[in-house]
């Protein structure tokens, strides 16, 4: 379960140092487009050192690596995978190259005595990739998946807008697939580092769409996406009374009951409980 | 002789007790001067040197409210040098940057005695490199015009830039090409020095509502320029985008929360860095979400504030000195916006302003285990500081919050002991840093206020800890044994000596 | 003569060039040097060593790197060296 995940450049040392104080759930190492390709090196050398020197840090940590297309990836697997972190994100990713990611991590993992599963984060940027989606969330260690608007919309040849039209079917098709599979939606950033309120405008419409997340691409951002991304007083309000109710019912031994002239059954009672269940992981109860 | 911090105090100085040591001891005030004579006009420097018969071992004082664009004390320098005058006495209320040029009067012993509230730049370095012939003498704002209108700090020629003046000798700093806002650091110049001369770029017929009162004057001095408007103040101060400095102003705010600071009547100070401002600024956002209004904010004044009291957050701003245009543009228009005195401000026997506060947010170059802080030297002992208001500000408000980042450049700013102690520890109430919060065990009030915080409080050891473990522990300086000045506290005693590096 | 250079002067970043050579010299500049030198020289003696490198140059221009950053751009200049 995550709010924030939160880009960070793989070779800047000075991010790098307080890359754990801004209360991101996650943060995304960057070996990738922040880095520039003469630096991959030094980038994946950084992060591996850093790592090792930071025995516990309070958030996951996700490895943004090289996409499989690059002549980068197998390094940088090869140096940053260890227990210290608990994700790799893979760009440009699609069906073919998870279940090919998947066999490389388990390779490593062998190799190097890991005691964890690493997950994978895909980023959906590719037009493919949109229409592959339901075989993508059904990929081994997925548990999260990242729309990429950007690039995705280099690929449809659209310019992207602050409102978004341009990638609503992909928005949405990425949460029902995600959803459908119980695992995390993650909305695209918002570029536009200095506009706080457009920031929160565009969380609040993928609230609105079902994302159970969002990316950060500045510190300034999480902690927007952190209150957005949680669910609203009035629903813990209203799921704590039908919890209340709920357990009034069952020591009457009742299935089915009323609140607020309103019929409750399952789905309304897990709906509930899925609210409890986050508002608690956030400490907001 | 060691003062009760165990901090040296050499020869002739009374050493520094405790912060509240004051109210057991009686002060008596010199004379306010009066002027009976007719003001005269002048318009060059070295008449005014002729006039006033400027000589070796004058003591001659100035105001920094020109900040890094006066020219008066410069032209001044200039004066003393090719005069080739002698051990002169320079006490202006800080030296900038832009000063540089008092270096080599220092060097050629033209100017053997400094005394001044804040010190950097290059005047600042050839001080610690022991240049100055005597010790440095350094105040807190409201302990400069204690000490001079208790006649400890004698001065002979006060020479004071003034942005407009009237033939009567009133004048203000909320007009003129040259406007700066408050005149503050100038009240106890012009009430208590021998001779006072106002040196403007704007001569007019009246001044309505004076700042400074023309009864005390003795010479208006007209030149072309006193100051360059790009370098009196700064176009705006903002709020900082660093998310490290943003982190620590939502811990502080959160602090401030807690403790029940945020509340109808609230006063506050902050500085005008943007940890600051934006501590001010999340203080804002709660006053309007629940409707609060304050009654006063104080200190060197933002537009930051100036804004805040023409939304109707605050009732009143009291103002010794202003940081940007914004602020100068609201003391001329908005008749709740006061001018203050340094006196008024921060002098522990006036009725002063800082004694009203509820909360300052300060900062800090190190702070100790014994929350000691220092803002006068870094850690290899050099000038680049000073009080200013820290230590007023800190003895008066009911809860003083210090925010800092817990590393800069490796060096963590936690230290077993400072450097140098500007501010003693027993002022000071909490450390607010991005990776947590420490409150000074005395304040056992705040501790049990905070018990089921939700914030990351914790010992200061164990925040030394913290920073050890990123940046390992740096090895301890070896000071010299030549001191270079004095760190006075607010009430005339001295609270730490600064040596030569 | 074989070289190889990583890191930048950004602030908490270091600059650190590594160049064959007769003997062992390491020249470190730093803006914490008084506070630190010994700590910086204990990083690089200790990679090296876990490089298997005796006979190097290494300079360190040092902006307030931690010691992880230190040693990260210590590595990646040996490895473009031994590459060169």
């Amino acid at each position: 379960m995550r709010r924030s995940l939160l880009f960070m450049p793989g070779n800047n040392p000075a991010m790098l140092q307080n890359s754990d104080v801004f209360e991101a759930d996650a943060v995304i190492y960057d070996l990738e487009d922040a880095v520039s390709v003469t630096e991959k090196d030094s980038a994946r050398k950084l992060v591996a050192e850093f790592l090792r020197f930071n025995k516990s840090l309070p958030m996951e940590v996700v490895i943004r690596i090289n996409g499989l297309d690059t002549d980068f990836y197998s390094s940088d697997l090869e140096y940053v995978v260890s227990d210290r972190i608990d994700t790799i994100m893979l760009p440009k990713a699609d069906h073919d190259g998870l279940l090919q990611l998947d066999k490389l991590l388990t390779k490593i993992e062998q190799e190097k005595g890991l005691t964890k599963k690493i997950k994978v984060i895909p980023i959906i940027e590719l037009a493919k990739s949109v229409l592959e989606i339901e075989k993508i969330v059904t990929c081994p260690r997925v548990d999260g998946v990242l729309l990429g608007a950007e690039d995705l919309s280099s690929d449809l040849d659209v310019i992207r807008t602050k409102k978004g039209d341009e990638i609503l079917y992909a928005r949405q098709r990425l949460v029902m697939a995600c959803s459908a599979y119980k695992i995390d939606s993650i909305d695209t950033p918002f570029t536009d580092t200095n506009d706080n309120d457009g920031l929160k405008t565009d969380c609040e419409f993928a609230v609105s769409i079902g994302f159970t997340s969002k990316s950060a691409i500045h510190p300034n951002q999480v902690t927007t996406i952190n209150k957005t991304f949680v669910p609203t007083k009035e629903k813990i309000e209203w799921a704590l009374r039908v919890e209340a109710a709920n357990a009034e019912a069952l020591k009457k031994g009742l299935g089915v009951f009323s609140l607020d002239g309103k019929m409750v059954d399952k789905p309304v009672i897990e709906r509930a409980n899925k609210i409890l269940k986050k508002a608690k992981a956030y400490k907001l109860i | 002789m060691k003062n009760s911090l165990n901090r040296f105090v050499p020869e002739g100085f009374k050493p520094f007790l405790s912060s509240h040591d004051y109210k057991t001891k009686k002060i008596n005030l010199i004379k306010e001067k009066q002027t009976s004579n007719e003001i005269k006009m002048l318009d060059d420097y070295s008449h005014l040197f002729d006039e006033l018969g400027i000589k070796d071992g004058c003591t001659l004082s100035f105001h920094h409210h020109l900040r890094n664009g006066d020219y008066v004390f410069n032209e001044v320098i200039k004066e003393i040098k090719r005069r080739n005058l002698k051990n002169i006495t320079l006490a202006p209320s800080s030296i900038f940057p832009n000063n540089f040029q008092l270096v080599e009067l220092i060097e050629n012993g033209n100017v053997t005695k400094i005394s001044t509230d804040y010190l950097n730049g290059p005047v600042a370095e050839a001080v610690s490199q022991g240049k100055l012939k005597n010790l440095l003498v350094m105040y807190t704002h409201g302990g400069r015009p204690l000490a001079i209108s208790t006649g400890e700090l004698t001065i002979d020629v006060a020479i004071l830039g003034v942005p407009t003046v009237d033939k009567h000798g009133n004048g203000t700093g909320a007009i003129g090409k040259s406007a700066c806002g408050s005149l503050g650091y100038a009240e106890s110049d012009l009430k208590y020095a021998k001779k006072v001369v106002f040196v403007t770029d704007n001569l007019v017929e009246k001044v309505d509502n004076p700042q400074l009162d023309g009864k005390y004057v003795d010479y208006v001095l007209t030149v072309p320029a006193i100051g360059d408007p790009d370098g009196i103040v700064s176009g705006t101060t903002k709020i900082t985008k660093d998310p490290v400095g943003l982190k620590i102003a939502r811990y502080a705010t959160g602090v401030l929360d807690e403790l029940g600071l945020i509340k109808d009547g609230l006063s506050m100070q902050t500085g005008a860095g943007g940890t600051s401002l934006a501590v001010a600024s999340y203080v804002k956002d709660l006053m309007k979400q629940r409707k609060i209004k304050g009654s006063f904010a104080s200190g060197g004044i933002t537009g930051y504030f100036t804004d805040m009291l023409e939304e109707g957050l605050f009732s009143e701003l009291y103002d010794v000195q202003c940081f940007d245009l914004k602020a100068v543009q609201s003391i001329g228009k908005n008749k709740t916006h006061h001018a203050m005195s340094g006196s008024r401000y921060a002098n522990c026997y006036d009725d002063n302003i800082v004694d009203k506060l509820d909360f300052v947010i300060l900062g800090a170059t190190e702070i100790d285990l014994d929350f000691n802080v220092n803002v006068t030297t870094d850690s290899h002992g050099k000038i680049m500081g000073g009080s200013g208001g820290h230590s007023d500000t800190a003895h008066g408000a009911k809860v003083t919050v210090i925010t800092t980042n817990l590393i800069k450049s490796r060096m963590p700013i936690i230290k077993e002991k400072v450097t140098t102690v500007t501010t003693p520890g027993e002022d000071v109430d909490v450390l607010v840093t991005e990776r947590g919060i420490a409150i000074n065990p005395k304040r056992k009030d705040l501790l049990e206020k905070l018990k089921d915080s939700r914030l990351p409080i914790m010992t200061i050891e164990e925040l030394l800890k913290t920073a050890h473990e990123i940046t390992g522990v740096p090895k301890n300086q070896t000071r010299t044994d030549t001191p270079v000045g004095v760190v006075v506290y607010r009430d005339g005693t001295v609270i730490d000596t600064i040596f030569k590096v | 003569m074989k070289i190889g250079i990583a890191g930048s002067l950004e602030s908490n970043d270091a600059l650190i060039t590594v160049k064959s050579s007769e003997k062992l010299e390491i020249i470190i500049e730093s803006i914490v040097y008084d506070f630190f030198y010994e700590q910086i020289k204990a990083v690089i003696l200790d990679t090296l060593k876990t490089a298997n490198l005796s006979n190097v140059c290494v300079i360190c221009k040092d902006k307030g790197a931690l010691d992880y950053t230190i040693r990260a751009r210590l590595l990646t200049a040996i490895e473009r060296m031994e590459k060169a």
